[in-house]
């Protein structure tokens, strides 16, 4: 396929604002999880938040936009001259040429949840202040950011649970290849509410402990929010740049919730990436794992990546230290992608104390030191859903 | 970009399947706004369809019933495009979370995804091809139909369009009114075949609709405007009707799509 550079990229997350944070607290082994003090919720559990959201509105002609996950998007866009890149980019395209399109699992439904506690006693109404299309319904967040950086191409919002923000990439390329637009703002945003805090916890998914992917005994996860974005473009020939390779997207066919205990789809996904990208399972170098600490996720992941991979590419999950930000976890894992290969590191797992025995692939305890010039990443979601992207160097 | 349509389905208020809803999207027979017809999830495994919403069931019937025979459901790639998804159990989510208890049943949660339909609907047809759920607001549909044609075009498979919405329950209702369940399927491929019904030229154009498609009959025109999928209503006529038109949708709410619809001939 028609590979796209990644020409410029951010990131927030618990680790804390913009590429040189994250990378310090990855390389420095810091994690961004804490003990959960999310207002109003009484659990045991850690979570990957980000700070200072309640001090960030978003005022003036988007304030009606404001809500926890649009001003995490804000936060997000001020992040590594991202804005002004887009804006660069607008001026070389025009605006009409630059699609929108990111991955949310929740949107801005915290502001819904908070609302139900305060419904009329008498008519059950919620505030006047509730603001159902610009905080609660899923495209919020693409229709914010597109008239944030004033962008009139096609937008959408991608919402696949927790593969969201990797299916962006696909759509995305697809839009360019057809001449759709020229390039596209892609990404996403997902933010902590009650739904997935309890929601997890119902499905007993939720560790009472920082999140240990693929250690034998890892008892679920640490759910994060985080906010990420990417401007894709064709790449100008001549430049030495980081790119989406190829993309693979599968369903499992299988389960609402678990994954196929094999990793049926996941490996279809993986394989379809890898074909897309023209690239042999032994030019990966680093394999960034979906690896979010479930019994499930974990075993079948593996056995997925071995039946294409063997045992002898280095793999880890990032979850350690952001905590599995659900609709972001797709671009988290992406700028962490890009970061591997612009730095010529493997992220060793955190958290993680003794590796599952069963397990048969190469999970990195410690950070492995080399040159990475490809790289494929996982993320997998709810109903089944996978898609798996492989990012590189073009030259 | 050009493609071309497969099968169709129609599932609203008085609206029963295309063959019987093609005369009344044609006007030659009135459209009278009647009760939506019983969603049974028959195509679902009997754990999965006592678990399904109504919301599912009305995106896997409108999936299933565009499907031509001969063409196999396991490949093709899905787009389900809805703008509010689970409505009915994320009212009952947030109401629960607003008591002291905060007891989500974990089938609550894991079927209050944006992508519960399409989840369900993998399982249903044991399909692993690519699916993905969208929402755009009220231009959910035309979002729809944009991102199935460009992966048609670009990936040779034939994609399977779903668009559904149902409307939310009190309280949110009061912000978010739609008027009727609508559902709504188009199978779509790249290259003209002996399912092709008729083919469509379509193009993104990021100005406003200058002369946006609407229905003439006043009610079927309250249900297109009332319902993110049923937006779709002008195209479904188009198709029922069989001839050139040329109709133009809303679409990423600051845009347009002009689709061109010919009979294949």
């Amino acid at each position: 396929m028609q590979a796209l550079i990644l020409s410029h990229y951010t990131l927030v997350s618990a680790l804390g604002r913009g590429l040189d944070a994250t990378l310090a607290a990855l390389r420095g082994r810091r994690s961004g999880l804490s003990r959960c003090d999310f207002p109003d919720v009484d659990l045991n559990t850690w979570i990957g938040r980000v700070d200072g959201l309640e001090e960030a509105p978003i005022i003036g002609d988007l304030g009606r936009f404001d809500c926890r996950n649009n001003r995490l998007a804000q936060l997000t866009l001020r992040q590594d001259g991202f804005e002004h890149a887009v804006a660069a980019a607008r001026e070389r395209y025009g605006a009409h040429r630059i699609g929108v399109i990111l991955g949310t699992s929740t949107s801005g439904i915290l502001e819904t949840e908070l609302a139900y506690r305060r419904r009329d006693p008498k008519t059950g109404a919620l505030p006047s202040a509730f603001n159902y299309q610009h905080a609660h319904n899923n495209f919020s967040i693409a229709d914010f950011t597109r008239r944030y950086l004033e962008l009139g191409g096609p937008a959408l919002a991608i919402s696949t649970a927790c593969s969201s923000s990797a299916k962006v990439f696909a759509s995305a390329q697809r839009l360019i290849a057809s001449n759709v637009c020229d390039a596209a703002v892609v990404g996403g945003v997902d933010s902590l509410c009650l739904t997935t805090l309890y929601g997890f916890s119902a499905l007993e998914l939720v560790s009472d402990r920082p999140c240990r992917p693929a250690d034998a005994r890892r008892n679920g996860i640490s759910i994060g929010e985080a906010g990420g974005f990417a401007l894709l473009e064709k790449a100008p020939t001549g430049t030495d740049e980081i790119a989406l390779l190829g993309y693979g997207e599968s369903t499992d066919a299988y389960h609402m919730s678990s994954p196929h205990p094999e990793g049926r789809g996941a490996a279809r996904a993986m394989r379809e990436a890898l074909q897309r990208s023209g690239l042999a399972p032994d030019e990966i170098d680093y394999i960034n794992l979906h690896g979010t600490a479930t019994k499930a996720n974990d075993i079948a992941e593996d056995r997925a990546v071995c039946s294409i991979f063997g045992e002898a590419t280095p793999s880890s999950s990032i979850k350690g230290w952001t905590g599995h930000t659900l609709g972001a976890a797709g671009i988290v894992n992406a700028v962490v992608s890009c970061l591997s290969i612009r730095e010529g590191f493997a992220p060793g797992s955190l958290n993680t104390e003794a590796l599952d025995p069963e397990f048969a692939g190469w999970i990195l305890l410690e950070e492995l030191e080399k040159p990475v010039d490809y790289v494929l990443s996982n993320s997998f979601g709810f109903g089944g859903n996978n898609a798996s992207l492989v990012f590189g160097r073009v030259n | 970009m050009r493609v071309f349509v497969e099968g169709v389905s129609v599932i609203g208020p008085g609206l029963d399947g295309w063959e019987n809803s093609r005369a009344i999207l044609t006007g030659r027979e009135s459209y009278v706004e009647d009760e939506l017809p019983q969603l049974t999830g028959a195509k679902l495994p009997p754990a999965e369809r006592r678990r399904a919403t109504s919301v599912t069931k009305l995106a896997l019937e409108s999936a299933e019933q565009a499907i031509p025979a001969g063409r196999d459901p396991k490949q093709m790639a899905t787009v389900f495009a809805s703008s509010g998804g689970e409505v009915e159990i994320i009212h009952r989510i947030f109401s629960e979370l607003a008591t002291p208890e905060r007891q989500i049943s974990p089938t609550q949660f894991h079927n209050s995804v944006h992508n519960a339909a399409s989840g369900y609907w993998s399982i249903a047809t044991a399909s692993q091809c690519a699916s993905t759920s969208l929402s755009c607001f009220d231009d959910s549909f035309s979002a729809g139909l944009l991102e199935a044609a460009v992966q048609t075009v670009a990936e040779a498979i034939p994609v399977l369009l779903v668009a559904y919405d149902f409307p939310p329950l009190p309280p949110i209702a009061e912000s978010r009114p739609l008027r009727a369940p609508f559902g709504t399927a188009l199978l779509l491929n790249a290259e003209k075949s002996v399912h092709s019904l008729m083919e469509l030229r379509i193009a993104f154009d990021a100005g406003q609709p200058q002369a946006l498609s609407r229905m003439s009959d006043p009610s079927l025109e309250a249900l297109r405007a009332g319902n993110p999928a049923a937006r779709g209503l002008p195209l479904l006529a188009a198709l029922a009707a069989g001839k050139p038109a040329s109709i133009v949708l809303s679409c990423s709410l600051t845009g347009s799509l002009p689709v061109q619809a010919l009979p294949c001939a």
